[in-house]
């Protein structure tokens, strides 16, 4: 007889959790204004950078690490943490061919081939490496579009303009204390420029990839969409397993002009800790788009599967008339992961309109919870919010909690918030199984069918990907 | 129909089983043929329901005693899933509504696993539409059912169909049917026996597990067994069901009374 449970399936080893053996350029431990002025002197940074970086580390200094979240871990150390790790190859490197094997190796062991011969042919991929971006793929053909895809390195190299105008506009350096260490500390990320007009020809995406133990990422990323231009972006993310704790804290800042639209999607499975809790990445991210133009567009589709804690509101600001923030999330927690996660739709113009899909799962002992902000300002006429939160338990040492928060101050809105809990139960699966649908099948179609509005969200090439991500972390042996 | 040289495709003997450390089934001895159709009857708590899933392999019964050769295989030893591929079937008396899953997808999922078993090439989306959609006919199911959630706001009539239906699809050897008329007007008993008399066959066998005549005046059983206190008191042909019928399960009491005094609560 199977003596298989659904904890068990749910219990799946972590299969990126590999160290890359390269030699790393590190600074000291800790964090200082002297680190600060290290991380911009050692990036070549023109002035008014490291000013931008200045003024978030005193800002930083003088915030609060928030509270207020359902979740609970020791307090961090921020003397102990590495601010600035590299690995050791010179400038960034022209062609691909020059880039160090081991680190290409890496990437394809990942499932992220960047050589010419291997690479998606469809996707764009910038590959971040612990503090930097060691290889952009197509960068040609999108320039020939216009478009702009580099790390955010290169970016305020090349287009010192474009990075000072729109950087920190979304996310003020000192809008909460992760986004202010972020401001200060950030070594790397993504930069998207999308001109006038241009729908991008292809997918773009980042790979981010923590390998040192000691190491802070803290990534930046800037994605900018002018009158009528369009893209659809994606980010991964893993990192071995140590089991100490990481310290992930990046800062995404989404700018829309009038009738542009920007798709964001992430596929998250950080290093989640072990079984008891131990090790693990904390997330703590900041993720903000501003809908500035009318008709302009913003999607912002996760799916959340790893990391020991998660503290991440990917939101929508929208200002120009008739914008659309849309919010579609599946967040996985198990053994003793913990997920703060959700959304803000804040409606300033007028027939301004969002939506907010969320899916939580919990098996083991973790603890998923959704929060959202749904605001609707004394502008905003005729403004529309529909939400949908629904949780899946999956045992009976799990938690589920939705904190929906809603404050309009136009008496016209339409707010609406639907919200659901369900359990996978033994005679469901009895059900199915005696069908002949084996064991982690059915756990699986279950699973699926409950996440099935937010994978027909995700671009068709990674919506296989998250699918078969949470496949992985069901699937088990069974008997 | 009764061929005493038909081959034996389940046997259960001595079976005893519990829940919870409660012994439900004490002694269950059934033997069933191909080409027969059987009828368990029984009052509430008799341990029909009990036998139809233990036969299936709930997880939350026991088995503390005794054997089920299912065509020379121990039953018993394999998981709910390998009973099905290999042609036992259970119809649920209360199928669960499970939200998400479409029912067509899990209806080819089903088929596609059943068929492995037998060696059969698996159906592609294409073809099992052409396969349901024949099948459907058997219970004159609405097409529009196929792109609902499993059961998901299913009447109680419409989630009987989808048993038969799913039985017309798995076409099992030993189809067990728990109380399948149960919550059904007179027109949907009516097509849901309709649709077992027609997958009835010289080849395969059928179990009815019900408490009313009414079922058995459409379905013809050859077999009819008494259950009480977790066994088969009494064995006969179709008649013993319209005597029952006549004078209710009181005898079953007497008859329990002079077996095992000590399990009798007389009312």
């Amino acid at each position: 007889m199977s003596t298989a449970t659904v904890g068990d399936l749910v219990s799946q080893p972590y299969k990126h959790g590999f160290v890359t053996d390269i030699e790393t350029e590190k600074i000291a431990k800790g964090l200082s204004e002297d680190v600060v002025r290290l991380i911009s002197s050692k990036k070549d940074e023109p002035d008014f950078l490291l000013q931008f970086r200045l003024r978030a580390y005193r800002q930083w200094l003088q915030t609060a690490e928030p509270d207020w979240a359902a979740l609970g871990y020791p307090p961090i150390d921020y003397q102990n943490i590495i601010y600035y790790a590299a690995p050791k190859q010179q400038e960034k490197k022209a062609s691909l061919d020059e880039v160090d094997p081991k680190l290409l190796e890496t990437f394809d062991k990942l499932g992220i081939p960047l050589s010419e011969q291997k690479r998606l042919s469809n996707v764009a991929v910038d590959a971040v490496f612990d503090s930097v971006s060691i290889a952009t793929t197509y960068k040609e053909k999108l320039a020939e579009h216009g478009v702009i895809f580099c790390s955010i390195s290169e970016a305020v190299k090349e287009h010192p303009e474009l990075i000072e105008a729109y950087l920190g506009t979304v996310v003020p350096s000192n809008d909460n204390y992760f986004a202010a260490l972020n401001s200060a500390v950030f070594s790397d990320g993504s930069f998207v420029f999308i001109p006038k007009g241009v729908e991008c020809p292809m997918e773009l995406s980042t790979y981010f990839r923590i390998n040192s133990a000691d190491t802070g990422q803290f990534e930046r990323t800037l994605i900018v969409a002018e009158e009528g231009a369009s893209v659809s972006y994606l980010e991964g993310c893993t990192a071995p397993m140590f089991d100490t704790n990481q310290l992930h804290a990046a800062v995404v800042e989404l700018v829309v002009l009038d009738d542009a639209s920007i798709k964001y999607s992430t596929v998250q499975n950080w290093y989640a800790g072990d079984e008891n809790g131990v090790g693990g990445i904390y997330n703590f991210v900041t993720k903000r788009g501003q809908c500035r133009g009318a008709r302009s567009r913003i999607s912002w589709t996760q799916v959340e599967t790893g990391s020991a804690i998660t503290w991440k509101y990917p939101s929508c600001v929208l200002q120009g008339a008739d914008s659309v923030g849309e919010f579609y999330s599946v967040a996985l927690t198990n053994n003793h992961q913990q997920a703060d996660t959700g959304t803000k739709m804040i409606h300033v113009g007028p027939r301004t309109r969002s939506t907010i899909v969320s899916k939580g799962i919990s098996a083991g002992h973790s603890s998923n919870s959704y929060r959202g902000l749904v605001q609707i300002g004394p502008k905003a006429l005729g403004a529309k919010n529909y939400s949908q939160c629904d949780s899946m338990l999956i045992g009976d040492q799990a938690a589920a909690n939705t904190y929906p928060y809603i404050r309009s101050q136009q008496p016209d809105a339409v707010v609406e918030h639907e919200a659901s809990t369900c359990r996978i139960s033994a005679d469901q699966l009895f059900y199915l199984q005696s069908r002949g649908i084996g064991f982690e099948e059915a756990v699986s179609m279950m699973v699926s069918g409950f996440c099935r509005d937010v994978f027909n969200q995700l671009p068709m090439e990674f919506a296989a990907e998250a699918d078969k991500l949470l496949a992985l972390k069901l699937e088990g042996s069974v008997g | 129909m009764i061929r005493p040289d038909a081959p034996l495709l389940l046997d259960i003997c001595d079976l005893h089983a519990s829940v919870e450390d409660q012994p439900i089934l004490k002694g269950v001895n059934l033997s069933i043929r191909a080409g027969e159709i059987h009828a368990v009857m029984g009052r509430n708590g008799s341990g029909k329901s009990t036998l139809s899933k233990v036969l299936a392999g709930h997880p939350a019964y026991t088995v503390t005693a005794g054997s089920v050769n299912y065509r020379g295989a121990d039953l018993l030893e394999l998981d709910p899933e390998q009973r099905a591929r290999i042609g036992l079937f259970l119809g649920f008396q209360y199928p669960v509504e499970i939200p998400g899953v479409s029912n067509l997808e899990f209806l080819r999922v089903a088929t596609n696993s059943r068929r492995a078993e037998r060696g059969d090439e698996e159906l592609d989306t294409f073809a099992f539409e052409d396969l349901v959609h024949e099948r459907l006919k058997v219970v004159q199911m609405d097409p529009a059912f196929l792109g609902r959630s499993v059961n998901e706001g299913f009447s109680g009539g419409e989630k009987k169909r989808n048993e038969i239906l799913q039985m017309a699809l798995l076409e099992p050897l030993v189809a067990i049917l728990d109380e399948t008329d149960s919550g059904l007007d007179i027109d949907a008993l009516r097509i849901v026996a309709d649709g077992v008399n027609q997958l009835a066959g010289p080849e395969n066998a059928t179990l009815l597990i019900t408490h009313y005549q009414r079922l058995l005046d459409l379905i013809t059983p050859d077999y009819v067994h008494v259950m009480a206190a977790g066994r088969i008191l009494r064995t006969g042909g179709k008649e013993l069901a319209l005597e029952l019928e006549r004078t209710g399960y009181d005898w079953v009491d007497l008859e329990l009374a002079r077996l095992e005094p000590e399990t009798v609560e007389v009312a």
